[in-house]
């Protein structure tokens, strides 16, 4: 009998430290005690928060390489200490997550994804709403930061966090491929799926076309086909991705991977999209602006000097691309030095750090740096038109506006999931899509 | 009198920092997690958990990926684990007999049992990549049509297979490597006295007496077959079209990328059942065997 206990008891163990295996993975919470006693008493006035320490927690983004550098000017001119702390993308909402959930007072500052994350974090009310700080400084000129960036951070009125990032969804092209063939830049997407399949040669390994393929990270780029067909995800609060122009969206996206991709698309995110452009094996690209040193950086691209870019082509309802804030700062609600983590958000993103991040190749939210020749002088000459006018025809969202935006994704990329594995029946599928999409806006409105 | 307390006790004060361990960093989580899954929570501080009794586990039950990926998890661990238990019993009998440099061949051969899983997954999903991978490469260069790998909804997973069984023979083969070692001659010796083949002494001798070893390794790639994470998660996320999802991937998606609390918790509490049935059976296997 007590051997048989023992038995049972170690197979317990044996699967409890399986499980321990699963959950665990958090980071040594950073204790940042404000030893605001401690230390030389500053002159009160200009240095206000002077001792104190914020705890700043960013993605392994090029954004936290260029800043992270200036970070001792910050330093010493405010007394502020700054911690700062570098996540690879998930593992930084899932360490966010954890955090949060243990309310804990750290991280200070952070850096989020406003559509991927944003929603979930402020309905939680883990994020500190910004407005009263924002308007605070005049010379801060919170009015610069363009509208549809700000957009896409602010969450039932109320202003979640500050544009780093922006990003939209352009064209690229081989320049070589398309003059040998002696075809035209695409301006529509009917001239796009024309061009591709001329260019399409699977015999000798040159493939037409490439884009993500793998069920959830292409939603945000097929977003760009979705509006410049006049549709959307979501309309007036209903799913509406089984509308005749969704259908045509997802169907064209699909159809340009299926009939003239390269071999494996399904298992593509925007790295292996991008790796087998930049292997000069396809003609055609459709991605975020904000990854084009993955296409001509000689170090990763056979042929960087040959990749054009142009306007994301025009639908049955013009070109209306991706215009997004990809990532945003903001302050968590349990901080115990929010005024200092004000501070530090204000300072990384006034208009002189913008300028010099987006110098180092991070396009930012503000508008007069854009209009800055400055500020533009490393990207390809060609692409700033491009950009600019992208901000100016862009929508503000690139996926289902939800608290379950990663659910909302699966149920949408579903769709275009059956017309790369060559199902017919696509309206089908969409209007079954639909219905899951319907079920979690119907789920959102009850939290 | 105090004295003679603590004396008394004293086998429990040995023990103690072990069970509070167990209790705070085992028992406890596993407690909370069976608590959870009869809760729908999406980890929000102003919307507390609300009870939904057995809900949670009804809805899984009724949810078509969550039955596909028990189906992924077994197909995964059976294939893996023969495979992974055949070749690692060859390897360990080869590296029994002496010959030539054996060391290095040992060393050489130990080398991808350390290797970091998550980095080992981004290695093989260039490997496997279909236009510009090494894998096609090489068939193509033997005269086979080129394949989708990961790419393809039905050679995912046992491409993924390929990798596991290539990272963690090794370590079966360890195991039975030291099993070999500590078997006795004599039989040997009578056997080639009665003149048996090789054959015959690995099948009569060598499998019998390793029997024991064998459910040991069994056991511990059995567990970690189980839960393989970092491989998936590396190359596929589950997909394409969760071809490739297994319960642990599931549970994750759930958790972090869905924010269900309680379903994932439910499915870890299942998960958590299937692991100790399996654990239990071979706990029971490995009894009968030594009583006999």
């Amino acid at each position: 009998m007590k051997k048989k206990l023992i038995g049972t008891g170690t197979a317990i163990l044996v699967t409890a430290s399986i499980l321990a295996g699963c959950g665990g993975n958090d980071a040594p919470a950073a204790s940042s005690p404000a030893s605001t006693a401690s230390g030389s008493a500053p002159a009160a006035s200009d240095k206000p928060f002077a001792g104190q320490t914020v705890t700043l927690v960013t993605a392994n983004h090029p954004w936290s390489e260029a800043i992270t550098p200036l970070l001792p000017e910050f330093e010493a001119a405010t007394g502020i200490k700054v911690k700062v702390e570098n996540y690879f993308e998930d593992q930084l909402t899932q360490k966010l997550t954890v955090q949060f959930t243990a309310s804990s007072e750290t991280p200070d500052v952070f850096m989020y994804r406003p559509l991927q994350d944003g929603r979930l974090f402020f309905k939680n009310g883990w994020i500190a709403p910004l407005d009263d700080y924002a308007k605070k400084d005049a010379d801060y000129d919170f009015a610069d930061i363009s509208a549809s960036a700000v957009n896409t951070t602010t969450i039932d009125g109320k202003l979640a966090g500050i544009p780093i990032i922006t990003e939209r969804g352009v064209l690229y092209y081989r320049k070589d491929l398309l003059e040998q063939a002696g075809i035209p830049v695409p301006k529509t997407l009917d001239e796009l799926v024309a061009a591709a399949k001329k260019l399409h040669d699977p015999g000798s390994e040159m493939y037409g076309f490439v884009a993500r393929g793998q069920r959830s990270p292409l939603v945000t780029q097929l977003a760009s086909y979705l509006f410049s067909e006049g549709g959307d995800f979501i309309t007036d609060g209903k799913a509406s991705i089984n509308t005749p122009e969704a259908v045509k969206a997802m169907t064209t996206y699909g159809t340009l991977l299926k009939d003239s991709g390269p071999p494996g698309v399904l298992n593509m995110s925007w790295p292996q999209a991008f790796g087998i452009f930049a292997q000069g094996k396809v003609a055609f690209l459709t991605d975020a602006d904000s990854l084009y040193t993955n296409a001509i950086d000689p170090e990763k691209s056979k042929i960087g000097d040959k990749v054009g870019f142009a306007l994301f082509p025009a639908g049955a309802a013009g070109s209306k691309p991706v215009n997004v804030t990809a990532w945003a700062l903001s302050i968590n609600e349990r901080s115990k030095n929010k005024d200092a983590a004000w501070e530090l958000i204000q300072w990384a993103t006034n208009k002189e750090n913008v300028l010099k991040t987006q110098q180092k190749g991070n396009p930012g939210a503000r508008n007069s740096v854009w209009d800055n020749p400055e500020a533009t002088k490393t990207f390809p000459e060609e692409l700033v038109p491009i950009i600019k006018e992208s901000i100016a025809n862009g929508v503000g969202h690139d996926r289902p506006l939800v608290v379950a935006v990663g659910e909302a994704r699966d149920a949408v990329g579903e769709v275009v999931m059956r017309v790369i594995t060559g199902d017919k029946d696509v309206q089908g599928a969409a209007d079954k899509a639909n219905a899951n999409l319907q079920a979690i806006i119907d789920k959102d409105s009850k939290r | 009198m105090r004295y003679n307390w603590t004396d008394r006790n004293l086998k429990w004060m040995y023990i103690l920092p072990a069970l509070v361990f167990v209790l705070v960093m085992m028992l406890f989580p596993i407690a909370y997690t069976v608590w959870i899954s009869f809760y729908e929570w999406s980890m929000s501080a102003i919307t507390p958990p609300a009870f939904v009794g057995l809900a949670n586990y009804m809805d899984l039950f009724k949810d078509e990926r969550f039955l596909d990926s028990v189906f992924n998890t077994f197909y995964f661990t059976i294939v893996a684990l023969i495979a992974e238990m055949v070749l690692g019993l060859a390897i360990a009998v080869l590296f029994n007999r002496s010959f030539r440099g054996k060391n290095i061949a040992k060393t050489l051969f130990l080398l991808p049992m350390v290797a970091t899983p998550v980095a080992m997954g981004l290695v093989w999903m260039l490997i496997y990549e279909p236009t510009i991978g090494a894998a096609n490469t090489i068939l193509k260069t033997i005269g086979i049509e080129p394949q989708l790998f990961l790419a393809s909804m039905t050679q995912v997973i046992p491409s993924l297979i390929v990798v596991d069984v290539w990272q963690w023979t090794p370590m079966v083969a360890l195991i039975l490597m030291a099993g070999l070692s500590t078997l006795p001659v004599d039989p040997y010796e009578s056997a080639d006295v009665d003149g048996a083949t090789a054959w015959q002494k690995f099948v009569h001798i060598t499998l019998p007496l390793l029997k024991p070893t064998i459910i040991i390794a069994l056991m511990l790639r059995l567990i970690d077959v189980l839960k393989t994470f970092d491989i998936i998660y590396a190359t596929t996320q589950g997909g394409p079209n969760f071809k490739s999802e297994t319960l642990n991937i599931y549970g994750y998606v759930l958790g972090f990328q869905y924010f269900k609390m309680g379903s994932t918790s439910a499915l870890l509490v299942i998960f958590f059942l299937i692991v100790m049935a399996f654990t239990l059976l071979l706990i029971w296997m490995k009894k009968r065997l030594e009583a006999a």
